[in-house]
């Protein structure tokens, strides 16, 4: 469970997050809003690129705030980002094994784990295939396979379905369903794509100018009026 | 699945073959330079050979730092200019045996090496280039001031009279390499064994998490890499090979002189860097060569001025950049399949030209 109390980000005259309070209870919750509602910039403060000015984030009952940022992967903080960072120059097998090595995880656990990872997201790719060869749809999937090795806690998936086409959407949403069951890990999910929402997220929150809009189960919240009219509302209007 | 497994079944055999090739041809290529290159060269050019194994090493430690970790430092040379320095200083000062003599320098030159590379932590691109040009600059400057070590003994390394005499004593090299053949077989094995502890490092835990850093400092944060653990590391290995480097060139040529090492020098060494390729080990050793073996080339075997070699260098880079990032040594192999391949279909279509004839 992470509990996010009051949190305030500001930067030069804007304030992207503005004393936002939300729970995220467990398994995989959805984190939805418009474009600049504060979402990514949600997903830095958990990783610590960004200091917030006020409020706390308590995960799993420890003050994460407190952790200095590279720490956070050894607790268990995971996440992938908008556009995809798998290292290009190293094999598929190096670039899980990466995080692995400092996710304190044993090492002589190192070559199962990272093929079981995978195995997990279902490559078919040689893992030792350089990740530069690889197309989009495989280059994603690594990039969930590097945020589920080693045994996570949180794992934060921003946007994974931007870009691919629809089928494969459907088989990254089976592999995002099956994370907190198999893997252990509390997952936000951000992403645009409101099937993939709502198949993948028991829960969803939905920000919108930095504050909480509504949170809940993801059926109920995504038919709440402010939601619609939040985050549908330009379609209303066109 | 399947994939998977199989990989699981040669990961735990460890080498597989194209691992084992590499290391062959490797194992090769360091005795023919070791026992081969001595036997059929003459004396000048064994000189040059040694320079050129020095000169790899260099080329190495930037490689390591611009090539693995994406930060450019244009202090090199100014390194193995202080390596030079303390191994010489050393060697006057103490009796140390030459190994130990060799580790010492590699640790001291280290040390100030992380401190330029402290910069590094908060700076990149062409503001570290300019910051560690300017270290360069600065060394060239304070050892001409202070007369590089011209052969007096003690600690100072200055001589009374302050000028060098026949009577200067050389930096002592190796009891059993003190012949200038005996001393490049030393030259070529240290080197070997740098470039061994380089490939320890870029095929383990600190080069995966330095292509990170490359790729990307957010991402490399995320992983949990410690990014300036890494980055001084980084500098720490480079600075380490350069400073051992530096006290071979100081046995080398015996008597340094500030006037050896120009600030330019650092450009040249980036500049051949960069042709030999920054992304692989063997890079270093084709800049080690444009670095060394050409200007001899020119100036003793073609009696043509080396400084038409900036050209030459200008050119190869402007080359390297446009059209082959991975510089000579990823591209050589790649243009040799191509020719390789074009004979065969040039081959085979003459072959079928005439058998049509024939029939």
């Amino acid at each position: 469970m992470i509990e996010v109390n009051g949190l305030t980000v500001r930067f030069a005259g804007v304030t992207p997050i503005d004393d936002m309070s939300v729970t995220f209870p467990g398994g995989t919750c959805g984190l939805i809003g418009p474009n600049g509602a504060g979402k990514t910039t949600f997903f830095n403060v958990l990783s610590g690129f960004v200091k917030p000015a006020a409020g706390t984030i308590t995960a799993f009952g420890e003050n994460l705030l407190k952790m200095a940022d590279y720490r956070r992967a050894r607790w268990g903080l995971r996440r992938t980002f908008q556009t995809e960072m798998a290292i290009e120059k190293l094999s598929i097998f190096d670039n899980v094994a990466l995080i692995h090595e400092h996710s304190g995880a044993k090492r002589s656990d190192r070559n199962a784990d990272v093929l079981g990872a995978i195995e997990f997201v279902g490559l078919t790719a040689s893992p030792q295939d350089k990740v530069g060869g690889l197309g989009a749809r495989e280059r994603r999937l690594v990039e969930v396979a590097r945020a589920v090795v080693g045994k996570p806690r949180v794992v934060l998936l921003d946007e994974p379905a931007a870009g691919l086409p629809d089928e494969e959407t459907g088989h990254l949403s089976s592999v995002i369903q099956r994370i907190p069951s198999e893997v252990g890990a509390l997952v936000i999910l951000v992403d645009h794509d409101m099937s993939l929402v709502s198949a993948c997220c028991q829960t969803t929150a939905v920000v919108d100018f930095g504050r909480l809009v509504a949170s809940g189960p993801t059926a109920e919240v995504l038919h709440d009026e402010h939601v619609m009219r939040a985050y549908l509302g330009t379609e209303d209007a066109e | 699945m399947s994939t998977v497994t199989s990989y699981l079944d040669r990961t735990s055999t460890y080498f597989d073959r194209k691992t084992i090739i590499r290391a062959l041809v490797a194992a090769a290529l360091f005795l023919v330079a070791l026992i081969v290159l001595p036997e059929i060269s003459g004396a000048d050019w064994i000189t040059t050979f040694t320079s050129v194994a020095i000169y790899s090493v260099v080329a190495l430690g930037f490689g390591i730092l611009y090539g693995r970790v994406g930060m450019i430092s244009l202090g090199q040379v100014a390194l193995l200019t202080i390596g030079c320095w303390i191994g010489a200083r050393l060697a006057y000062a103490t009796s140390l045996p030459f190994p130990l003599l060799l580790l010492v320098t590699g640790a001291c030159t280290c040390a100030i090496g992380v401190l330029v590379g402290l910069p590094a932590l908060r700076l990149s691109g062409l503001y570290l280039a300019l910051i560690t040009l300017m270290f360069a600059g600065a060394t060239t400057i304070f050892l001409s001031v202070t007369d590089f070590p011209n052969g007096g003994g003690g600690w100072s390394g200055v001589s009374v009279a302050g000028q060098l005499t026949t009577s200067t004593p050389p930096v002592r090299r190796p009891s059993w390499a003190v012949a200038d053949v005996a001393f490049y077989r030393y030259t070529v094995i240290v080197a070997a064994i740098l470039f061994l502890l380089a490939l320890v490092h870029v095929a383990a835990k600190p080069g995966r998490a330095w292509a990170t850093i490359r790729e990307s400092e957010p991402a490399a944060l995320a992983a949990g890499v410690n990014i300036t653990l890494y980055k001084l590391w980084a500098f720490a290995l480079a600075s380490f090979v350069t400073g051992v480097a530096g006290c071979l060139l100081a046995a080398q040529v015996g008597v340094p002189r500030a006037i050896t090492f120009q600030t330019q020098d650092s450009l040249t060494l980036a500049a051949t860097a960069l042709i030999g390729g920054i992304f692989s080990l063997w890079g270093a050793v084709i800049a080690g060569i444009f670095n060394q073996l050409l200007p001899f080339l020119f100036s003793a075997q073609w009696n043509v001025s080396p400084n038409y070699l900036l050209i030459i260098f200008g050119a190869g880079l402007l080359q390297v950049l446009l059209t082959a990032p991975g510089g000579l040594a990823e591209q050589f192999p790649k243009d040799m399949a191509n020719l390789g391949r074009l004979a065969v279909r040039r081959f085979r279509s003459l072959a079928s030209g005439q058998g049509g004839e024939g029939s």
